[in-house]
């Protein structure tokens, strides 16, 4: 074994506490109602197709993508749709969004509910893509950017790898190293799909080192698959960045403000090409996806395949309840997710996990000045400058911020994570971002 | 010696006279013409720069005013807030227009989720920015309309006009206030509106923004409006109407006559600078007294009359306990 490859620019080595590795996927029992929020996806939200007090099946179409940017929504159980109303999605708002009264567990008559591996692809791009597009496939690594748009090229430009993103480098999840084990034969066929929807053939597997198991069992998997390549990758923060891994796997580096296809990559995580698997060879549209449930206090931390619309209340407790010296619970990890305000909020197609924090380690410590020592420099992986684009955008200044390619800012926290003075870096670079995108897009129109 | 100094001194001062004439015809030649009643109008502008008006500062407004005066022979649309109905005046005498009155504005907070009113359920420890806090999460109280509290409004304002009260976690406005609107655009939430003063500074407001029903609004916030029409019934001046379960008066059709307040169950219609009411004589049969309305101050921290609860009140004397 020699040196891993990895990615140049900065990065951090957090604690890897990945406390559930050893758990196998659990499957969730179907919750009594299911909360489904319409605005699932990056971008437009989805319209309802189903009204107040429709029968609907486990797996049937409920919402229509609202958009080119979108994705459409299926029912994760199988009940009466008891309303269409404002319910409370992750960010603890008020959204539009379906309740679903769950009345035993009646799948759609389409899917393939066998445990077959089917590795024959009778399927052309097209159909291959419309597929996925129906399926209401989306991102599941956490940005849920619509996996169909990925699949589409802009014109004149082709696609030469498909990375399959296996890196799962935030700290505490393990979903998807949990994945590649149980699933490894399914996500191979996933990644050959999606090899021949873009028409290329050659497709990477990028998993960082810390996943020995995953990397064996990959690499024999796809010993005898010439166009397949498992590449092991150093551990390294955020090297799950599409970004990233396409510079620590093929050695290229995307333009400022482009899209990887650029490069000629499209990545796409482990999980959604699992879903890519289920959704062409088994017509299973995404309405389960894995959810790791973890903390340092947490009794039993877990991985599971949960519905989408199960209350995150009902997935601790399996995980064996809350801890009592619970400070703070994050959905997705404990690097680029966000507190949740409640327990009570469903998940939804970007839930990769939900961490449970001890209270002794969930509290930010007090901001003082910034001592000019530039470790958050030294840290980007996008070779921004941190404290500078914080600064500006603390002021107001959104035009340097702008100039100062504030838009190129992957909000892994890095630099707010190496901070010595403690100061929220990456809540003002999400700030600048949210309005520099905002005056770009009113430029635009 | 003193030939080189008397030489420097003869040289550099022609080549100085030489340049001065050259210039003095240069500029004469060139010369833009500006009409000097740009400058009588800037002089009569409160020079504050804020940009209420719309333009980018005082100097552009009194271009604008007196280029509007010259082509169409009036100044309709502009207005300077800060200044108001007599700085106008000037620039009409100056312009030799008539300038309509228009009433005198002020910003009105519309949100009363107080610590109290609304209690803290999440703990923030972000960034202290209301922009950046909106993005994120609802707020502490769980409203997802209501103030933020971080201040975003005090900080845009350029007059010292607008404060957070460390009692209430809310922004008040005072006397200050020249309703030039920077607070408004500052606001994510859009809590903050541009109403009329009012006469004797009177004013009658919603003060709530949250559009959800009833049991959603009122899971947050005690006095959050529920939408149950009530006030919109009793207003005999369509002043006001109900939109997703949330009622506004419209300041130029309100007469002030306080049905509303009176009626609303949530104490979410505010009357601001009225006296306070006298007690009324002993309702009918059954129905509950209202406790007075709190007495509020031009915006400043609200001080409630009495903090009794509303009672019972029965005419029959065999049922006392009714």
């Amino acid at each position: 074994m020699g040196v891993f490859k990895t990615f140049v620019l900065g990065g951090i080595h957090p604690e890897e506490n990945k406390l559930s590795s050893n758990a196998p996927i659990e499957i969730v029992p179907v919750p009594g109602q299911a909360i489904i929020p319409l605005g699932q996806n990056l971008g437009a939200p989805a319209k309802p197709v189903v009204k107040k007090g429709d029968k609907v099946k486990t797996g049937q179409l409920i919402a229509e993508a609202g958009g080119f940017i979108s994705a459409n929504i299926h029912s994760p159980v199988s009940g009466t749709v008891l309303k269409i109303d404002n319910v409370v999605d992750m960010t603890g708002f008020r959204r539009p969004g379906l309740v679903i009264k769950t009345d035993g567990d009646e799948w759609d008559e389409n899917i393939d509910r066998s445990d077959e591996l089917v590795t024959e692809i009778n399927y052309t791009s097209q159909e291959i893509i419309e597929k996925i597009k129906q399926a209401g496939l989306v991102g599941m690594g956490g940005a849920t950017f619509p996996t169909y748009v990925k699949l589409m090229p802009p014109p004149g430009k082709k696609a030469e790898y498909v990375i399959i993103n296996g890196v799962e480098c935030e700290p505490y999840l393990t979903g998807d190293h949990r994945l590649m084990l149980e699933k490894g034969p399914e996500i191979v066929v996933g990644a050959k799909i999606l090899m021949k929807a873009l028409k290329v053939d050659k497709a990477i597997i990028g998993i960082e080192s810390n996943k020995q198991d995953a990397i064996n069992l990959m690499t024999e998997l796809t010993n005898k698959e010439e166009d397949i390549t498992v590449i092991p990758l150093t551990v390294k923060y955020p090297q799950g960045g599409e970004k990233q891994l396409i510079k620590a796997t093929v050695n290229r580096e995307v333009p400022s403000g482009k899209l990887p296809i650029e490069v000629g990559c499209v990545v796409q995580n482990v999980g959604t090409a699992f879903a890519v698997y289920e959704a062409v060879q088994k017509n299973k549209p995404l309405f389960e996806r894995v959810v790791t449930v973890t903390g340092k206090s947490v009794k039993k931390p877990s991985n599971f395949l949960a519905r989408i619309g199960t209350p995150i209340s009902k997935l601790v407790e399996i995980a064996e309840g809350m801890p009592e010296d619970t400070g703070k619970v994050i959905g997705g990890g404990p690097m680029m997710g966000k507190a949740l305000p409640s327990l009570e909020v469903p998940v939804v197609k970007g839930s990769s996990g939900v961490l449970l924090m001890r209270d002794k380690e969930s509290h930010r410590k007090p901001e003082s000045a910034c001592i000019r020592c530039s470790k958050c420099t030294i840290v980007c992986p996008m070779g921004l400058e941190p404290f500078l684009l914080a600064r500006v955008s603390k002021l107001g200044r959104y035009d340097l911020a702008g100039n100062e390619k504030i838009m190129d800012c992957i909000e892994c926290g890095s630099c707010q994570y190496t901070c010595p003075a403690n100061i929220p870096l990456l809540d003002y670079l999400r700030l600048g971002k949210n309005k520099v995108g905002n005056i770009m897009r009113n430029r635009k129109k | 010696m003193d030939n080189i100094i008397i030489i420097a001194i003869i040289a550099l001062g022609g080549l100085g006279l030489i340049s001065a004439v050259i210039l003095y015809f240069i500029a004469s030649k060139f010369k833009v013409f500006e009409d000097p009643k740009i400058d009588e109008v800037e002089e009569a502008l409160p020079s504050a720069n804020c940009g209420a008006c719309s333009f980018p500062g005082c100097r552009s407004f009194a271009e604008a005013t007196v280029k509007s005066a010259k082509e169409n022979k009036n100044i309709e649309g502009l207005f300077c807030p800060v200044g108001g109905n007599d700085v106008m005046q000037k620039v009409g005498e100056l312009l030799g227009l008539d300038v309509e009155v228009q009433d005198p504005m002020i910003a009105v907070i519309k949100c009363n989720g107080t610590f109290n009113n609304s209690p803290a359920k999440i703990k923030y420890e972000g960034a202290s920015s209301c922009a950046f806090a909106h993005a994120l999460f609802t707020g502490e109280g769980g409203c997802q309309y209501g103030c933020l509290g971080h201040g975003d409004c005090v900080d845009a304002c350029d007059f010292d006009a607008i404060h957070m009260s460390p009692e209430t976690g809310l922004p008040v406005v005072n006397d200050k206030c020249t309703a030039c609107g920077a607070c408004v655009e500052a606001c994510p939430r859009d809590i903050i509106e541009l109403r009329k003063k009012g006469p004797k500074y009177r004013r009658i407001f919603v003060s709530c923004v949250n559009k959800e029903k009833g049991g959603p609004a009122k899971k947050n916030c005690s006095v959050a409006c529920i939408g149950c029409g009530k006030c919109e019934k009793v207003c005999n001046f369509d002043a006001i109407t109900i939109t997703s379960f949330l009622a506004y008066i419209d300041f130029k059709k309100c007469t002030l006559c306080r049905k509303c307040v009176e009626v609303c169950p949530t104490d979410a219609i505010w009357e601001v600078n009225f006296k306070p009411r006298k007690p009324k004589p002993l309702t009918p049969e059954g129905s509950v007294a209202r406790k007075p309305a709190p007495v509020r101050k031009n915006d400043d921290l609200l001080v409630t009359a009495t903090e009794e609860k509303p009672e019972i009140i029965s005419k029959t004397e065999d049922n006392p306990n009714a």
